[in-house]
This record gives structure tokens, sequence and C-alpha cells, in this order.
């Protein structure tokens, strides 16, 4: 298969082949093998495949690799040493962990728009990101002692 | 010397007895309260890999040559397959494989409802077996469909046999009454939506069979597994390092497992058969809808009298009677008790234990009943639960191990006490209450399960068991029971579970049993190699053992003298310490439950019909408390569940076709960040003195009991309205809402 294109990811350049319906989702996971990003509904419902693409939140499994462009890309393994990291395992923000990478990766965008967000704008901000374990109190903690 | 000893052993209040083996040396009782690391608030040990996005999870793995299954799922509620041709799915791009009805024991002929799965492909990708499946020519002999419960039953059509209670003389108690009630409640199907979805990866390397599989139950998964391929159980490993959810639907290896292990058999190589979220929602088990028709009597000073219920489940083609009417039963001391369930077999999905399956459902029902009761008598709701306390099991006159209903009654009284405050905060459309309801369940947990505990040179501990963290913070519990009993700060005591043929049996992550079942089996173990390194230490440095402690990673002898851990160890070389440990039998004769009770303050809109859950406090009583930060989580996960089944969650049938409308995550509401509440969590934290060496009991599914209850009685409390169906949608609300102008207007 020929090269579809290139990504920028996490800083760093890599080719990516596959036909033109691959999504990001699945080209991190499947071919650069970062499988922080999960895939938890496939269809941009969930929030669990949540990266940044040039810093804003953006459904990997609903965009497709052609689509992304000149953009960066960043992952949860970008941002494995971003504050928010430590503050939600210091807060029990992580049940089973599944939908955490995402959280995180919305919320680090949230946190650079808003350093301080209000509980109003944390509660916007992370609505679009479900968790079925219910650590929405301590996601809410979490955001609001990122600083430590 | 090993002692075998007959005992009762209880999941999800179902009781069985079995042979167990006791091993000798009971362990004192730790005392009361927090100790050094048992009791006192721990971050996760497996926080950072999951939180990092490195923990593993059966959906990330990829093994060299895997192959992607693809399963073709009936369209129909019910239906046969008259004519089913692989043959043009087989030559499709990718294609290494197809299986039909025949090929797989799961894979059906007649589909008892929509999902049902009836034939599977295997290709180089998911999306290439998913394309084969467009290919398979299938050809269907549609099927009468049954999907209302109600008239199942009333046809007959029963899941197994009506299951029938009675204590006392429930006529002569109804005619005692000064007060009658009766109503009619409704619960939802609703759907766990873990967020990983059932997913397996199976590799057989000669006649062994590997498994890896999102499940709550490893060793569960390799006994069935076994005997369904008729493997010695010992060539069949299970691994689930991490879990991405379950709340009780992946108890079993499920049909995915089963498709995924006769691929990879016929193709010798690894297949991966995973749902995607629209199976999830047809096929992977549901908690079961439920028409609950009851009658409570009650003496004026409210005394109740009688209690009798009628409980239909629609249980769906498959599955199993959930205990609806346990709370009727168990939570008061009623002397006069009648209930049947009714199991509707239906061509819809089969149910699956969901969190407290029955419990959630039953105390819904019987505790809104209460408060029904309770207006009726004019008398306070929580005066009503204290005047009908059980102080021993109503149902077969045993004691209870331990029971602090009481404490948390009391321990409730401040939240209760705000309801002036709070309906004074009524302002405009906007009507606010407050409501309670108590909890009653099983967790208790049992044997057997195993654990051993190795001590390197270094002074550094391991756990190895078998089991399985599953979300709840089970590794993080394991390692604080171990580091307490060898005098070890947490952070040199790492768990390694989740791998069949990496520890010894251990318990099944359901029914609130993880850590009552597993804690002690660990404690011990850790004990049995707190003793050999203090015999160790006591020839070493000859002094005798009696007067060595370990603490703070060190020998300690009374005298004042103190060694480090790793100069005892270290002496070892390469050399370990091997510590094992099992999990004795619950107390003989003893019923081991938990109790609890949340107060829920709500505000509703009384022309639009929204309702908001402002607070909920939860006391509970769940024994002693290993971790109150991974337990103060368990109780705003199972809240924020029990909030979402009040409010939002339910599956919808198109009753033409009898197929699916909520399949995805747009269409079935699961609660959102902004749907959560202010939650305060009290758990009593008090040992149950009956029970094993720890005295704790399991906290997974108390949390999301009396959730809905309490919330409805909140807003009866608020608008007068007696809201009888869940979830309570605008329609419910606004319906509830004119019933009760209507009456108030014929009065």
């Amino acid at each position: 298969m020929r090269p579809l294109t290139e990504l920028l990811v996490n800083g760093g350049r890599h080719e990516v082949n596959g036909s033109v319906l691959t999504t990001l989702a699945e080209a991190l996971r499947g071919h650069l093998g970062l499988t922080g990003t999960k895939v938890a509904c496939g269809e941009g419902h969930c929030g669990a495949c949540t990266v940044l693409l040039d810093g804003e939140p953006a459904l990997s499994c609903i965009t497709l690799v052609e689509a992304v462009g000149e953009r960066e890309v960043t992952t949860i393994e970008g941002l494995r040493d971003h504050p928010l990291v430590e503050a939600f395992v210091r807060a029990d923000a992580v049940q089973c962990g599944f939908c955490t990478p995402g959280q995180i990766v919305s919320a680090a965008a949230l946190v650079r728009e808003l350093p301080n967000p209000t509980r109003e704008q944390v509660r916007h901000a992370m609505a679009g990101n479900l968790c079925r374990c219910g650590t929405y109190p301590k996601i809410e903690e979490a955001i609001s002692t990122w600083q430590g | 010397m090993a002692r075998l000893i007959r005992t009762e052993k209880e999941v999800e209040g179902r009781y069985t007895e079995q042979w167990v083996v006791v091993e000798e040396d009971p362990l004192d009782r730790w005392p009361e309260g927090p100790l050094e690391v048992v009791g006192r608030p721990a971050a996760r040990v497996d926080g950072l890999q999951r939180a990092r996005g490195e923990a593993r999870y059966t959906a990330d793995l990829a093994l060299p040559g895997m192959l992607h299954a693809a399963v073709l799922r009936s369209p129909h509620a019910h239906a046969r397959v008259r004519r089913l041709d692989l043959a043009p799915a087989l030559e499709a791009p990718g294609v290494r494989a197809a299986v039909g009805p025949g090929d797989c024991s799961v894979l059906v002929e007649e589909a008892g409802y929509q999902g049902a799965p009836v034939a599977a492909v295997a290709a180089d990708t998911f999306s290439e077996a998913q394309a084969a499946l467009a290919r398979i020519r299938v050809e269907w002999e549609v099927l009468e469909r049954l999907l209302d419960p109600e008239e199942a039953v009333a046809r007959g059509e029963l899941i197994e046999e009506a299951s029938r209670y009675e204590r006392g003389d429930v006529e002569r108690g109804l005619a005692g009454a000064d007060v009658l009630v009766e109503a009619e409640y409704r619960t939802a199907t609703v759907l766990h939506n873990a967020l990983e979805t059932h997913q397996a990866v199976c590799e057989w390397e000669g006649d062994g069979l590997t498994v890896y599989v999102s499940t709550q139950w490893i060793w569960g998964v390799r006994k069935d597994v076994a005997k369904r391929l008729g493997l010695p159980p010992d060539k069949v490993r299970v691994v689930c390092e991490y879990m991405g959810g379950g709340f009780g639907a992946k108890n079993d290896p499920g049909d995915h497992t089963y498709v995924a292990a006769e691929l990879a058999r016929r193709t010798g190589r690894p297949v991966r058969c995973a749902l995607t979220r629209r199976e999830e929602n047809l096929a992977s088990g549901n908690r079961h809808a439920t028409v609950q028709r009851l009658r409570a009597g009650a003496k004026a000073d409210g005394t109740l009298t009688a209690l009798e219920g009628e409980f239909t489940m629609a249980v769906g083609w498959d599955g199993f009677v959930s205990s609806t009417a346990g709370p009727m039963k168990m939570l008061y001391g009623c002397e006069n008790v009648r209930t049947v369930e009714l199991g509707a077999k239906l061509t819809t999905g089969p149910n699956d234990a969901f969190r407290a399956p029955g419990f959630v459902e039953g105390t819904f029902g019987l505790e809104c009943l209460l408060d029904e009761l309770a207006a009726k008598l004019e008398l306070d709701p929580l005066v009503l639960r204290r005047r009908n306390g059980a102080e021993a099991d109503p149902v077969n006159g045993r004691p209870f191990s331990a029971k602090n209903l009481a404490e948390c009654y009391r321990r409730a009284e401040p939240h209760w006490a705000r309801r002036e405050a709070v309906r004074a905060r009524s302002e405009g459309p906007w009507r606010r209450g407050v409501g309670l309801a108590s909890q009653i369940w099983y967790g208790g947990g049992g044997p057997p399960s195993y654990a051993w505990v190795r001590v390197g040179s270094d002074g550094r501990a391991s756990v190895l068991t078998a089991m399985q963290d599953i979300g709840t913070g089970t590794r993080t519990a394991m390692a604080q029971i171990a580091a307490e009993e060898l005098g070890l700060p947490l952070e040199r005591v790492s768990v390694s579970l989740g791998d069949s043929s990496r520890g010894p049996y251990a318990a099944i992550s359901a029914g609130s049993s993880t850590t009552p079942s597993m804690g002690p089996a660990v404690r011990a173990a850790a004990a049995d190699a707190a003793r050999q390194i203090v015999e160790i230490a006591a020839q070493r440095f000859e002094v005798e053992q009696r007067v060595l402690s370990l603490r703070g990673g060190r020998l300690v002898s009374e005298d004042g003298a103190s060694w480090a851990l790793e100069d005892v160890t270290g002496l070892l070389e390469d050399g370990q310490i091997l510590g094992k440990g099992s999990r004795g039998p619950n107390p003989t004769g003893m019923r081991v439950l938990t109790f609890g009770v949340q107060v829920a303050e709500v505000a509703v809109d009384v022309e639009t019909g929204e309702v908001r859950v402002e607070r909920i406090a939860a006391i509970h009583d769940v024994g002693r408390v290993v971790n109150p930060l991974g337990a103060s989580s368990q109780v705003e996960g199972g809240i924020i569940q029990g909030i979402g089944h009040t409010l939002s969650e339910q599956r919808l049938l198109d009753p033409g076709s009898g197929r699916a409308l909520t399949v995805t995550l747009d269409a079935y509401k699961l609660p959102t960040i902004a749907d959560v509440p202010e939650i305060v969590t009290d758990l009593l934290d008090v040992p149950d003195a009956h029970l094993t060496s720890l005295g704790s009991k399991g906290l997974g599914e108390p949390p999301i009991i009396p959730t809905a209850a309490a919330i409805t009685n909140a807003i009866r409390d608020a608008t007068g309205a007696d809201v009888r169906s869940l979830p309570i949608t605008r329609e419910e609300m606004l319906r509830a809402l004119r019933e009760a102008r209507e009456r108030a207007f014929a009065l």
C-alpha cells in the first residue's frame, strides 16, 4: 500500500499507510502503536479517543487521517509528564481507566486555555467525555488542583 | 494441619454449600480505625499506568499474525436460519475463515433476539471481516416476537418456575392494618456500557489455549472454556491485567471468546473478537426491566403488619431471574410477607448481572412504597424505618454477623434535618425536597481464595494471586493489606495479578466480594512471610522470636534494638521468602450483609418536569474500610450509575419490530459530569467482628441500591407527586404531577 499521508504526532513525523477511510484513531493505535488513545464507541459519542489537533480537542475515531493535514497531533503519550496526570492519580480520578487518557487530553486543552477554570467551566468542557465508572467528582477535583 | 470443613458460600444472594480447607493459625484481629497503611487513603498503585495510557487492556493487545473476527448477528427479534451460505464470504479480500451454526457452540440457528450470533468471519483486518459479513447469504424465517413481560407471564412463558416465598399470615396482617397502601412500580431495562466492550483474543499454542479477555473472573473463564472445549483446565491460560469495566456483564467467557477460540483453531493464528458499541448494546446483557405490584399494611404507629409483592422481570431469551423480592423479604422485621417472582422469557437480549441485580430494582419499589405509607400515616419516613428494623434475618432467623443500620440512620439525621431549609429554597417553578432510602445487600465474600507473598533480599514484597482488578482498586487494597502485615511502606509492595498461570486461584469480582474474599488470603500470606522473617532474624541476631515485630520496614525488638528488613532478607542473596495464605470460611449460622441509607435532595421544575439531583449523602456500613479514598470513589460511582438509572437510562425497543433503538451512546443516555450532584460519603468503618481476620465487606454494589428510591422520595417531598416508573422522564414527572393535582382537587 502506498503511504497515505504524513502525520506529525507528539513532535515526531510518521508515514501512515491505509485507505482513505483510515481514521486517526486507527492510525495512532494500529499503525503507530500509540494505544493510550482508546476507542470505546467508534462513532464520536463518548470522548475516549480524544486527541489534540494543534491544541484543540478532536475525536480521533471520527477524524480521517487524510483530514488531519499539517496539524500537530498530541496524544496522551505526548502528555505523559503533564501535571494533570499526577493530579488525576492523586485525586483518584481513575477507576477502570479506560476513559482516563481521553479525559486528561480534554482537560489539558481546558487548562491551557483557562488555568483556573470554574466548576461550571470544567463541567462544560468535560461533558463530552463519558466515564461509566462515575469518576466525575474526582475528575473535577483533579482539574481544580492540577497545579499541585 | 489443614482442616476440611463444610461451609456456606454466597454470591449475590445465591447460597451454596461447599467443602473448604482451613489452614491453622488464625490471625489476631487488627484494631479498629486507621492503621499504618490499611484504613488510610492511598492513590492507586496502578494509577499512573492507567492515566498515562500505558496500561495494556485486552483492547490494546496486538499479537503477531493476529486476525480480527466480525460476527453476523440476527437483525430480527426472533427468526430461524433456513439457509446460510458462507462461501461468498470466504472469497472476500483478507478473509481466512468463516464459521456458522454447527461450527461453534455459540452460533445459533434459532435467533431469539436481535443481535444473537449466527456466523463469524476472521480476516486480516476488522474492516475486511465486517465487509465479508455482508456477503454471507442468509435466508431467514421470521418467527413470532414476544416483547411484553406481562403478556409472557399471562401465556406462561417463563424462564424458570415462579419463585414463591411466604412467612406468617399475610391476609391476617392486611386485615389487621390501620392503613394500607398499594402501588405498581416499574423499572426499565438498562445497559451496562462498560467503556471497554466485551472482547477476547485467543491463541492456540500446541494443545493449549491462551485467552486474553476483558473479564471479571479469570478462573471462571478458565473453567468454562476448558469444559466447553473439552480441555484440561491447566491447558487454558486466562489473562486480564487491566480491565475496562464490567459492572456484572463480564462474569462469563461470553460468545466472543468461543468465536475467537474456534476461528483461532481453524486458522492457526491468534484471533481477536471484539464487540462494537452497537453490538455491546444488543447482545452483552442488561439489567432486566421489572413490574412490581406491591402492598403494605401498617398499624397507626407505623409497625408493618404485612408486605406483599408480585414481581415480573423481563429476563429475555435467556438469563436469570434476579432476586427483586430480596429487599422486601430481608430489609424489615415484618412478620407477614408474601412474594412471587416471575421471570418472563422474551425475544429480547438475555439479561446479565448488573451491580446488585434485583436489589436495585426491588429497593426502588419497596422504599417508595414505604414513603407512600409514611405519607398516609403522617409519619416521618425515618421514624417509620426505625420502627421496623430487623434484629435477625427475618427470612431464617439467623443473627447478623454485624448490623449497624441504626448507626447509619443516626448519622443520616443531620442530612435529613436539612429538609426544612431545602424546601424553603423552592422558588418559581422549582420545588425542592429531601428523600431517603435504606439499603441491604450481601457483600461478605467467601472461600476459596489464595494468595502468595514473596519477599526478596532487597526487602520488597510482591503479592501474587490470579485475581483481577476490574477498576475498583483491588490491586491497591491488596498492596495495602500486605504492607500493613509486613510493616512495610506501601511503595515497597507490588501486586501481580491478572494471569491464571501466575498465581493461585482467586475469587470472582462480582457480588461485592473481591476485597472480603481476597483480602484475608493476602493478609494470611503476608503473615506467613512475616513469621518466616521473624524466625530467620531470631536465629541470626540470637534473640527470641516473641520480642520481634515488623514495623516501618524494620525488625524491631522489644528492647528498642532494630534492624533494616533487608539486613535479614539480604542474608539470602537470591533466596526468597515465600508466604502463602488462604481465605477461611464465613461465620457459621450467621448472615453476612451490608447496610446503609442515602439522603437525596432534588429540585423539580413543575412546569417542564425537569428533575435535578442536587445532593446525596451516602452512609454505609461495609465493615473495615481498607482504602478510604478508593472507597469514596466506589460510592460516587455507584450513586452516579444510580442517577443514570433513575433519570435518563433506558433501552427502548421498537414495538413493531422488537429492534433496539438505543444502541449508540448518543441515544442511550449515560450520566455526564454535568449531571453529578454534591456527594457526601460517610462509611462507618467498623470491622465486622465475626468476619475473617479483616472484618471487611464489599462496597461495589451497596451505593447504587438506594439511590433511585431516595431521589424519587425526594421528588414526592418536593412536589407531592408519586413517581412510580423509572427512568423519571419528563413525561413521567408531568404525569405524576398531574395525578397529584387531580388527587388534591378531588379532596
